[in-house]
């Protein structure tokens, strides 16, 4: 009788197979994609090309995308790593964004050289606490962290509304419901073309990629996400190491509110994610938590994004690119499985093949 | 109006609007129990929402409505099922790859139909109906007995679903794979058939909560009609610790306070409307703090949620 089996992979597969299991499944999911567009009536090659073609002719929108995933997937990953599911990104980006414009409504008068680093730190630490909240839930009565950031994103977008709606609603607005604009002071400035974000986001993939490679402390968030009791053993202070680990991930959740909120918005609203805390969790993961390659997959998934906008204007819904982010990463998590199970078929009487 | 019918009215539309999401916690709670979280709650109304919608305007046949948006619903589930239980794939991504997934088909499914109209005969399929002299019942009449189908249809599926997990062999297999795939593997039951068939009833109903927004509640079309409402599905599955039947208490009472929300605001006493809208989620968080701090046995999340289930080779 013949039979197939699966066993987990002793060693995980080479890294050049890895890569290639990963974009055979992105190709895999745009043919797959192609074909449904064609029966559907749309020329599968103009919405490609339509699509390639938005970073040329919107890098400034793509880049605008690119800044605030890289920077809220860094912030997830650290937290991933250490097997600490973070999925409250999204309310850390809006409590940076808070921090960062409570210091800019209140101090707006100070010159950018320090009103904008004053930003900076007040977005980290607002994200921080929102991310630490949960950290500290959890190290004193073990409630699950995932539950717990999620649930903490909806609170603080009630939050950012209640502000928007009542205390910091700009009586100048003429009853639409909205908060003042920043001082010019508290924007950040172009560089290129693109508001500075984007070199404080190549900073931060910089230190990030160093701090978790190459420090002890990120050896120790790899350790206590391999085993939190190996890492107790080896006399870690994993409770410490969580917890600093946690702030850094809100913090930088926070610092993408703070550059969204500083040179997009300039100014907040309980909109101004649009859900882009959550889609980092799905390119931070894509991504395998590893720095260089979360700014590549922010990169290519901020062009699906920005592209819904050219599409619309073709008379081809924007949801299409909701649907293609769905559709490649149900392959790519569908690709995951070749990767880390290896497939035997024994045959009716030889011995075992191996299909994988 | 006096304060007697007032107050019944109010309850009505508190039931009214705690249905959708009841629908939602129970299929999550389904989901849940087999160890399988899924963020995919809003993805899966969405779709039902958009499917039931648009074969209602196509038929007119309420009943194949519903079983539609219930059968998008269960095709979004049986993706996310195939890529967790049969793939191992990781739980949170896929969940919240489906939500995404869900909104964009929903929004292209919509943008086909933004110019139709629920036809009469699904209008009055779905609207209240007075129950005969129970109607009658002071508060009581307006908040149970003047309801549409779909009401009823929750509650009866969420005792159902109590019934189900707790009373039946099933339910006992469920509960032994939601706390140990392993042992319950190792004692013969069929850990990746249940887990199929619990996600899979979980996304119908889903897909049925979504449509009950997009069928019974709106006329026309309406892009995102869940609005959330999935999400605070998941934080309710928390808050009703994964029991259907108090799941029917959090699914009115987030209707009650969705519903005093709006009355405050014609009142003298002013709280901020946001405010109102946070209580449901530091109501879950308390709700966590506390079942992991009694450690009460029946009210403890399952053991083994959000984990794969891998059977070695023996």
């Amino acid at each position: 009788m013949s039979r197939i089996s699966i066993s987990k992979r002793k060693r995980s597969a080479s890294a050049v197979a890895d890569v290639l299991i990963r974009i055979g499944a992105i190709v895999g999911a745009l043919l797959f994609i192609g074909i449904v567009l064609a029966i559907m009536g749309y020329d599968p090659i103009n919405v490609y090309g339509k699509i390639i073609q938005t970073p040329f002719k919107r890098f400034g929108g793509v880049m605008n995308y690119t800044i605030m995933l890289t920077t809220l997937s860094l912030g997830i990953a650290i937290a991933f790593r250490m097997k600490f599911w973070n999925i409250g990104a999204e309310g850390q980006f809006y409590m940076g964004a808070f921090g960062a414009a409570a210091v800019a409504l209140s101090m707006g008068d100070l010159p950018p050289i320090v009103l904008l680093p004053l930003m900076f730190i007040a977005g980290f630490i607002c994200g921080g606490i929102w991310a630490v909240i949960p950290a500290l839930i959890k190290a004193k009565f073990q409630a699950s962290e995932t539950l717990v950031t999620l649930m903490m994103n909806y609170i603080a977008i009630a939050f950012i509304s209640y502000l928007q709606y009542g205390p910091w609603k700009d009586p100048a607005a003429l009853g639409a419901a909205k908060v003042p604009n920043f001082s010019e002071n508290a924007v950040l400035p172009e560089v290129l073309g693109v508001h500075s974000g984007w070199i404080i986001m190549l900073v931060l993939v910089v230190i990030m990629t160093i701090v978790l490679k190459y420090t002890k402390f990120g050896y120790q968030v790899d350790v206590i996400g391999e085993s939190e009791t190996t890492a107790k053993y080896a006399g870690m202070n994993t409770v410490k190491i969580m917890i600093i680990a946690v702030i850094i991930s809100g913090g930088l959740c926070g610092l993408a509110g703070f550059m969204q909120a500083s040179a997009v918005e300039k100014s907040i609203t309980d909109s101004m994610s649009a859900g882009l805390g959550f889609t980092a969790v799905i390119t931070a993961w894509l991504a395998k938590l590893k720095p260089p390659v979360i700014l590549v997959a922010s990169f290519g998934f901020s062009i699906l994004l920005q592209s819904g906008n050219s599409l619309q204007l073709m008379k081809i819904p924007s949801s299409i690119t909701e649907i293609m982010q769905g559709v490649i990463i149900f392959f790519v998590l569908a690709s995951e499985f070749f990767i880390n199970y290896k497939i035997t078929w024994h045959g009716k009487n030889s011995g075992a093949k191996e299909a994988a | 109006m006096d304060i007697i019918e007032q107050i019944g009215l109010f309850l009505q539309s508190a039931v009214q609007t705690g249905t959708p999401i009841l629908f939602a916690i129970v299929g999550g709670i389904l989901c849940e129990k087999v160890g399988h979280m899924n963020l995919g709650v809003e993805g899966m109304m969405l779709m039902g929402a958009a499917l039931g919608f648009t074969v209602a305007c196509a038929t007119g046949n309420p009943l194949l409505a519903m079983l539609a948006a219930g059968g998008a619903g269960a095709a979004g589930a049986l993706i996310y099922a195939f890529i967790t239980v049969t793939l191992r794939g990781n739980q949170v991504v896929t969940g919240l790859v489906l939500t995404i997934f869900g909104t964009g088909v929903s929004g292209l499914i919509g943008s086909f139909v933004s110019d139709k109209q629920i036809p009469q005969t699904v209008r009055e399929a779905f609207s209240p109906m007075e129950i005969p002299l129970l109607s009658d019942i002071p508060i009581l009449g307006d908040a149970l007995f003047s309801q549409d189908i779909y009401v009823w249809l929750g509650l009866i599926i969420a005792i159902l679903a109590y019934f189900y997990l707790n009373k039946t062999k099933l339910g006992l297999y469920v509960r032994a794979i939601g706390e140990n795939p392993g042992a319950a593997d190792a004692s013969g039951i069929n850990v990746t058939m249940h887990k199929y068939i619990n996600i899979l009833i979980g996304g119908f109903l889903c897909g049925l909560g979504g449509a009950y927004l997009s069928t019974a509640f709106l006329t026309t079309w309406q892009d995102n009609v869940t609005a959330g409402a999935g999400w605070i599905a998941v934080a309710l599955i928390i808050f009703s610790t994964w029991n259907p039947l108090k799941a029917i208490f959090a699914a009115y009472l987030f209707g009650m306070l969705r519903g005093l929300n709006y009355k405050m605001q014609g009142w003298e006493i002013q709280i901020p409307s946001q405010l109102l809208t946070m209580l449901p989620y530091i109501a879950t968080i308390v709700v966590l703090i506390f079942i992991a701090m009694r450690k009460k046995k029946e009210n403890q999340p399952p053991k083994a949620l959000g984990e794969s289930y891998f059977r070695e080779e023996r």
